[in-house]
């Protein structure tokens, strides 16, 4: 049965995938491309350009494309309630967890450690966006040609509508789209 | 009828934001804490960061996890049903359509330029938020929580270790410094 097999490969690829989109990636391989032989390795690849230009997690649009392709619609369902299952289990537990001895002197060390810990790692993430996006090669060069400065101006503009502003953050990140389309058509 | 609503909100609040995050989890975070945080209050600030630690130490995507923790806070088992649909509705419909799609949608210039300029949009808002998340912890004056902040920049950044370890390793320094510093206190 089809649905339960999308179902099934898409549960190990959520509960196996520490560590955000990345880390599903390989998995969502092995599952589809290796295992079950759902999609080629040139699907794969077309999917993870997907997931890069479209919203959303790559395993969440990796359940919707492989389920698509595989059985349809009701496929796309069983292979994404799959994949988000494990999520709501692992979370709400530690979150009930949270909640229950978050008073304690022992988990208030805890978490006053893992605060910053958390900061420095959404500090990394975003610059893993930004130093491609400033940089055409993906290293800090400011060579001619490397250093996107209509890229940069974009972003320092974002920055001041954000902090000085404080303009809504999803109005800003479609200005600054509309603003590079805009360049796009006139230059 | 207040708690529908509040229900409606956090499905439509979900919904919102999933369906503009572009470039990763963590973009739905800084997100999700400009949003309960700062707009509607309904969340402290580091109520929010352990939130988001929970998020992180879970399988799975991290813009799911955020949303389900979010949604459990807010509206428990109710809450956690809004929330992830609102988190997976976007993804579920917008991949359906590109991947009928495809071959026109790639190669659209416009759409690479849309694309193009929101990478830099989406990096501004990670920033500023890690500004502010950053400014409060700093401002303490708290040398072990810059240290901290340091070490796990570095793993993560540079070391490309996996965010589980980090977390793992930060709490048990956490859980052993407390203990210390209570049996100190005892002595006393």
């Amino acid at each position: 049965m089809i649905y339960l097999q999308l179902f099934l490969a898409f549960l190990q690829i959520g509960a196996l995938s520490f560590g955000g989109g990345y880390a599903a990636m390989p998995l969502i391989q092995a599952q589809t491309v290796t295992e079950h032989a759902w999609i080629t390795f040139a699907d794969f690849a077309d999917l993870v350009t997907i997931a890069e230009m479209t919203p959303g997690p790559i395993a969440v649009n990796a359940a919707t494309f492989v389920g698509n392709r595989v059985a349809g619609i009701p496929g796309a369902l069983a292979a994404t309630a799959g994949v988000v299952l494990p999520s709501c289990l692992f979370v709400t537990g530690l979150a009930w967890l949270y909640q229950k001895y978050r008073s304690l002197t022992l988990m208030q060390g805890i978490l006053r450690s893992l605060r910053p810990a958390v900061v420095a790692m959404i500090f990394g993430a975003g610059l893993t966006i930004l130093i491609p996006t400033l940089f055409a090669d993906g290293t800090v060069r400011f060579l001619a040609g490397n250093f996107q400065v209509r890229a940069a101006l974009l972003f320092l503009a974002a920055l001041v509508c954000l902090r000085k502003w404080k303009l809504n953050p999803i109005l800003v990140m479609a200005g600054c789209g509309a603003a590079e389309l805009l360049c796009q058509l006139l230059l | 009828m207040e708690a529908k609503r509040r229900y409606l909100k956090i499905f439509l609040s979900t919904l919102y934001l999933s369906a503009f995050t572009f470039g990763g989890g963590y973009v739905i975070v800084s997100l999700l804490r400009n949003k309960f945080v700062e707009e509607l209050h309904w969340i402290d600030q580091e109520e929010m960061l352990d939130l988001v630690a929970i998020a992180q130490s879970s399988p799975g995507a991290i813009a799911v996890n955020g949303a389900i923790v979010v949604g459990y806070r807010l509206g428990g088992f109710p809450g956690i049903l809004c929330a992830v649909l609102g988190a997976v509705i976007p993804p579920f419909v917008i991949l359906t359509l590109v991947s009928m799609f495809y071959g026109a949608f790639r190669d659209h210039p416009a759409v690479q330029a849309l694309l193009r300029g929101m990478k830099s949009g989406v990096a501004a808002v990670i920033m500023s938020v890690v500004w502010d998340m950053a400014a409060g912890l700093v401002g303490d004056r708290d040398r072990i929580s810059v240290f901290i902040m340091l070490a796990a920049f570095a793993a993560s950044y540079f070391l490309k270790i996996n965010v589980v370890w980090i977390i793992l390793v930060t709490a048990a320094f956490g859980a052993v410094h407390t203990l210390l510093r209570e049996r100190k206190g005892a002595k006393k």
